[in-house]
């Protein structure tokens, strides 16, 4: 077996081309998939019509000045606003392309926040011809324009919480440029409880100022209570994370075990299929396995020569990505383990399909149908399709070595707290029932 | 004449009874024969008689649903249709891999004897995918020759090639047999069986119709006015082929 192994070895020697896009092609591949998951999208562009008047960008609130263009700039934190200075412009600008989207903030806007009497309206403009890039906008649009109004509303509790502290306690208040002095209910109250006691007994104004005093303990006991209140108004629902199955992973390392994962599958796979029908095409099967060697050993040569040179070009990649990403290299050998385990299962993937197709251009097509869709499927996640079909693809994904595969990879990167058996266990079962699907498919080979 | 031949003492290969079926079709029905040592069979027929069939199962490839084979000591060295070498590999490299799993003493001396048999140890260091049909063909009939067999089976060994490389080839048969080599070999190429071989196999739907020399096929259709290649329809027509 090792001379042949030495043979397949030369002839990848070989043929340099073939070697080098079997290693470009995953590693480029998986850092692209890794990218793409480790990084939100780019700031889309969003035209922007501002027609609030310089002069009216703050109004008053309360005792306080808001300044309405700070909460404006909540709208652009996640787009690369192009400036326009009429309607005809930003719709211009949405037609032809240069911008996905136009936010039209009307003259009126300030105006409506400060009177409060009517909800404040902004106007956005998106080309529906893409759906997917509307889809996006609009999403985009909707969570800046809801931190936008969680701000102003956080605005507005300050003073409302403001109001009802100088309404309690009393103190200055600055009314249309004129000082004013409040007494606030707490000080009534202790007026009034002072007068009450200064009177005598059956003094016609005992009773009167009794209700005024008691109205105002309940409004003083009622008012400190309103200050939670209105917090609680101002945000109903707050988020309270709790992750469960184990520990978070953080994305960038996730996506270094995707890009890992997806680079080991389509090398391990690719070599795996197309050595083992190369041996057909050459019409050199026949030969060997007439008393040379035997089918199984000539299997488990394909499949220590894919795994164990998947398995090198994976673990360079992996050491080279812990060089730009924070990864634990005290996990070092589980990355081995993880690896080696899914470079075995992969590979006797592998082997069926090139005994299934029996020629390297059909192997290799197989090899590419078939891995695409089963990374694809592997990383959609729980709940964001129904949970009938989502219970399929589960149980698609378990038959093929990349879900195993990448939990192997995440729990050894990552320490999911998932365990390391199930999945080594996985793959392990799926090596030996792919191996014996070549087997079988070997009758029918020569 | 014989339908079929039966066993001999000092035969190189001797064929009992031998039948395979693909499926509910018989592809080679009840054949025998034997292989006398050094002896050149040619075993001809027309398309689909059984030829290929019946050498892979002489050579082990395919198992046989009835019959047995005989084989002597030395077994037998299968050389396939195709060339069965690597093409990315020199002539001396595939030599010498085959020569490791053969298991042979001595694989330096063996691969340089065959690179001098085969008349290539001027190319040995030359990649098989960049020679000729020619010689690529005389690599694939070495390799079968590497463990030293007794019996030598091929499978149409000139099909591919030009008059000038089959006339090379031929030399190179022939000075195997003058070795001592038993050679049994299919063609479609009557024309060929009737000037190399010493004796031919007629294949036809499976049976085995004839066995004997060019000349006593001419003879047993009794057209002495007809070429090898025109007796040898005629026999089949006479045989209901």
């Amino acid at each position: 077996m090792r001379w042949l192994l030495l043979k397949d070895l030369q002839i990848l020697r070989r043929s340099p081309l073939l070697v080098g896009l079997l290693i470009v092609y995953p590693v480029v591949i998986s850092l692209l998939i890794g990218f793409a998951l480790s990084r939100g999208p780019d700031k889309p562009k969003v035209a922007l019509l501002n027609l609030v008047p310089a002069e009216s960008n703050s109004f008053e609130l309360g005792n306080q000045r808001i300044d309405a263009s700070r909460y404006a700039e909540r709208l652009f934190d996640s787009v690369d606003p192009v400036r326009v200075t009429t309607r005809a412009q930003a719709l211009e600008a949405v037609k032809s392309g240069e911008a996905l989207a136009a936010l039209i903030i009307p003259a009126d806007i300030t105006e409506k926040l400060s009177t409060g009497l009517e909800s404040a309206e902004v106007e956005v403009i998106y080309n529906n011809e893409d759906p997917v890039k509307g889809r996006l906008v609009d999403q985009i649009i909707n969570s800046r324009l809801a931190d936008a109004n969680a701000a102003l509303a956080d605005k507005f509790r300050e003073i409302a919480v403001q109001d009802i502290g100088l309404l309690l306690d009393g103190g200055e208040f600055n009314l249309f440029g004129r000082e004013l002095n409040i007494l606030g209910l707490k000080k009534t109250k202790t007026i009034l409880d002072a007068t009450l006691a200064s009177l005598p007994p059956n003094a016609s104004q005992r009773a009167p100022l009794r209700r005024v005093a008691d109205f105002a303990g309940l409004a003083v006991a009622n008012l400190n209570l309103a200050t939670d209140v209105v917090g609680t108004v101002s945000q109903p629902v707050r988020v309270k994370r709790t992750a469960i199955q184990g520990k978070r992973t953080p994305l960038s390392a996730y996506a270094v075990a995707i890009s890992v994962t997806v680079s080991l599958m389509f090398l391990t796979v690719l070599l795996a299929s197309g050595m083992l029908a190369l041996e057909r095409e050459e019409n050199a099967f026949a030969r060997l396995v007439r008393g040379l060697v035997s089918r199984g050993a000539l299997l488990g040569e394909k499949i220590g020569l894919a795994a164990g040179c998947a398995f090198a070009v994976s673990l360079a990649m992996l050491c080279g990505l812990g060089l730009f990403v924070d990864l634990d290299w005290g996990r070092f050998p589980l990355w081995v383990a993880a690896l080696a385990a899914g470079a075995i299962a992969f590979a006797a993937m592998g082997v069926a399909i090139g005994a299934l197709a029996r020629e390297v251009r059909a192997a290799s097509l197989l090899a590419f149908l078939l891995s695409l869709p089963i990374a694809f499927l592997a990383i959609v996640p729980n709940g964001s399709v129904s949970d009938g079909l989502y219970d399929v693809i589960r149980v698609i994904s378990a038959l093929f070595p990349f879900k195993p595969t990448l939990q192997a990879m995440d729990q050894a990167l990552n320490d999911t707290g998932r365990g390391f058996g199930a999945p080594l266990g996985h793959l392990l079962a799926l090596a030996v029932a792919f191996g014996a699907l070549a087997r079988l498919a070997l009758r029918r080979f020569g | 004449m014989p339908r079929a031949e039966t066993a001999s003492p000092a035969a190189a290969l001797t064929a009992r009874g031998l039948t395979k079926h693909y499926g509910e079709r018989a592809a080679v029905r009840d054949v025998g024969f034997a292989v006398a040592p050094g002896e050149l069979v040619a075993v001809i027929g027309p398309n689909g008689a059984g030829k290929t069939t019946l050498l892979s199962v002489l050579g082990g490839i395919l198992a046989p649903d009835a019959g047995s084979v005989e084989l002597p000591p030395g077994g037998v060295g299968w050389v396939p249709q195709q060339p069965a070498v690597y093409g990315k590999l020199s002539v001396e490299e595939n030599l010498r891999l085959f020569a490791r799993l053969e298991k042979v003493p001595d694989v330096d001396a063996v691969v340089a004897r065959m690179l001098d048999q085969a008349d290539l140890a001027d190319r040995a260091g030359d990649e098989l995918g960049t020679l000729s049909g020619g010689n690529r063909q005389r690599v694939n009939i070495a390799v079968g020759l590497l463990a030293d067999p007794a019996v030598l089976l091929l499978d149409e060994p000139s099909s591919s090639l030009d008059p000038r490389q089959r006339e090379r080839l031929w030399e190179f048969i022939g000075a195997l047999t003058g070795r001592g080599t038993s050679v049994l070999y299919s063609t479609h190429n009557v024309v060929e069986a009737e000037r190399s071989a010493d004796r031919v196999l007629v294949l036809a739907d499976g049976e085995l119709i004839f066995t004997g020399t060019p000349r006593s096929l001419e003879a047993e259709v009794g057209a002495s006015d007809l070429d090898f290649e025109a007796a040898f329809v005629r026999f089949l027509h006479e045989q209901g082929h």
